[in-house]
């Protein structure tokens, strides 16, 4: 057995039980991202990563998570460790502080190694849209990981890091965890300070936790949560993120949403998700169907919403104060040729589809319409939850899907969120854990909960992810 | 459907530059996602409020107090173009 089938919380373990050192751990994932098969990393920094496991490996006492290692997407600051967003925008870019979530992780013992793969400013769902290059499915070279944290999730099922932070503003922690058989959450809206995620879609985006057990994501949630006077809209939990400890479900209502397992799931997904759910009544819950119909009009309200939010908050990109440029006589030339040339082809459709939401004479129809029917979908979310303790879907229509076999339809890729978008829009909190394979590929089951129902969700996927029994290590891996 | 005049003035407004040929995929690209967009046109939201935040809050606020932001190095040092102590940009026509 190599160090990198030690889950998160069994490095830990064997940190403070003194039967490995943290150089030793670091070292042994060093390796594994040196020759990085599945293109999970853009930047790694060997010697940071190495220096910090000395200073903690001399430490009297060990910090709580040890000296464990760990990746970080892109979208993240991280103060002198180039971050780029996966767009050639910031190619180069270093940052001048550290965003307060993965502060609070250095804080704690847990020691950054690199920086991984994503969407272009966290905008697609397979990770292609990277302007660097593109990540491949651990489980079968020739799929994608999802997106658009596609690389921290490739990462993880690689065993390159124990555990990974992504961010999602429509899918892209869950989305890529299930496509990758491993366990990606999304926390209540405001759960996690934002202070330093570069920006997609404000109103949706949070940072969450990628990891191959539910412990470990509780783990890794328990150091990130909480008020942070850098963002405003950060919140104090009410309870602390404890480790799930649960082993029955008994008490426990799940619904489970008709318009997302009907028409578009793939027959192999509906499969994998009705097993997931048998194993729920097994464990002594109850499971019930419940209709959500506002559902399907989610995918059209993000794709008004979130395209607007990124149409403003990119609109800080301009090659004056970060970044490349592309150097032009005038001022406006220059800002418009360095945002026409340096931003990929998604980035430039999402722009311009917000701003055309946005504009003078399509706002009513657009923008004000989709935040109203936004409020319809919250409202039915709300109802919802009087009446179950959990909503249970695939979290992916779909398994891993071919590299190439979406990129000329934007709106095919949009299609692969369709599950995922819902929740974000209500700002609930939700996890996807891998619960079968179809035609050998992981499906996941996605399970949302009211907000600030952490602790209920995450000792819901604990109970199930122990009956499950899931191998998250891929076919053909040797670590 | 979008046709090349709004997409070269959106175009304008979101300051990209686009090629003309770009221009015109781009009005075809965006027409393709709208239709599926169009849904949202045919509900009923009379009376509907918009949803402006999903977790209620107060206004938040800090205490009125100085402290410091990013030193002047700091900020000056991922810019391409330094001219003295601030950011060099070219004339504004």
């Amino acid at each position: 057995m190599s160090l990198r089938d030690l889950t998160a919380a069994e490095q830990v373990a064997a940190l403070a039980a003194g039967k490995v050192t943290s150089l030793e751990l670091v070292d042994a994932h060093l390796a594994a991202v040196a020759s990085d098969e599945v293109g999970a990393f853009l930047a790694v920094d060997p010697d940071r990563a190495r220096a910090r496991a000395r200073e903690i490996d001399a430490l009297p006492e060990r910090p709580p998570l040890g000296g464990v290692p760990i990746g970080i997407k892109d979208a993240l600051s991280t103060r002198d460790l180039v971050t780029t967003a996966g767009s050639r925008m910031l190619e180069g870019f270093r940052p001048v502080y550290t965003a307060t979530c993965v502060q609070r992780l250095e804080d704690a013992g847990a020691i950054v190694v690199g920086k991984t793969n994503m969407d272009e400013f966290a905008m697609g769902s397979s990770t292609e849209n990277s302007a660097y290059h593109p990540t491949r499915n651990p489980w079968d070279h020739t799929r994608v990981p999802g997106g658009s944290s596609g690389g921290s999730a490739a990462a993880v099922a690689q065993r390159q890091v124990p555990w990974s932070l992504g961010s999602d503003t429509g899918g892209s922690i869950r989305q890529p965890a299930a496509l990758c058989g491993i366990v990606g959450m999304k926390p209540t809206y405001g759960a996690i300070s934002r202070y330093g995620l570069i920006a997609f879609a404000s109103s949706l985006d949070q940072v969450g936790p990628f990891a191959r057990t539910v412990r470990d994501a509780a783990l890794l949630l328990r150091h990130m949560v909480g008020r942070d006077p850098m963002d405003s809209t950060s919140l104090d939990m009410p309870e602390a993120i404890a480790l799930p400890v649960a082993s029955d479900l008994r008490g426990l209502r799940v619904g489970v949403v008709d318009e997302l397992m009907g028409e578009g799931v793939e027959p192999g997904v509906r499969d994998a998700v009705g097993y997931a759910l048998r194993m729920v009544e097994a464990l002594g819950g109850t499971v019930v169907p419940v209709s959500l119909p506002t559902t399907p009009l989610g995918l059209a309200t993000y794709y008004v919403l979130a395209p607007a939010e990124c149409s403003s908050n990119l609109a800080r990109f301009d090659g004056v104060r970060y970044g490349p440029v592309v150097d032009d006589d005038t001022l406006l030339d220059q800002y418009e040729r360095t945002r026409g040339e340096l931003f990929g082809p998604e980035v430039r459709r999402r722009i311009m589809l917000g701003t055309f939401a946005l504009a003078s004479g399509y706002y009513d129809q657009y923008y004000g319409r989709a935040q109203r029917v936004r409020t319809l979908i919250v409202r039915e979310f709300s109802a919802a939850f009087d009446q179950v303790d959990l909503l249970a879907s695939p979290t992916s229509p779909t398994v891993a899907f071919p590299l190439g076999a979406r990129t000329a339809d934007p709106y095919s890729m949009y299609l692969a969120d369709v599950c995922t978008i819902p929740v974000s829009l209500a700002g609930l909190p939700a996890i996807s854990i891998p619960c079968g394979l179809s035609g050998g590929l992981p499906v996941g089951l996605q399970l949302a909960g009211p907000a600030f129902s952490e602790n209920r969700l995450l000792g819901a996927a604990h109970a199930l992810e122990q009956a499950l029994a899931f191998d998250t290590l891929p076919p053909g891996l040797v670590t | 459907m979008i046709d090349d005049s709004t997409v070269h003035h959106v175009a304008r407004l979101a300051r990209l530059r686009l090629a003309p040929d770009e221009e015109h995929v781009m009005g075809e690209e965006l027409s393709g996602i709208l239709e599926h967009i169009d849904v949202i046109r045919g509900m009923d939201v009379e009376g509907v409020p918009p949803t402006t935040h999903v977790i209620a809050l107060e206004n938040v606020l800090r205490p009125d107090e100085p402290r410091p932001g990013l030193s002047r190095d700091d900020a000056l040092r991922e810019a391409r173009h330094v001219v003295d102590d601030g950011f060099g940009v070219p004339r504004m026509d």
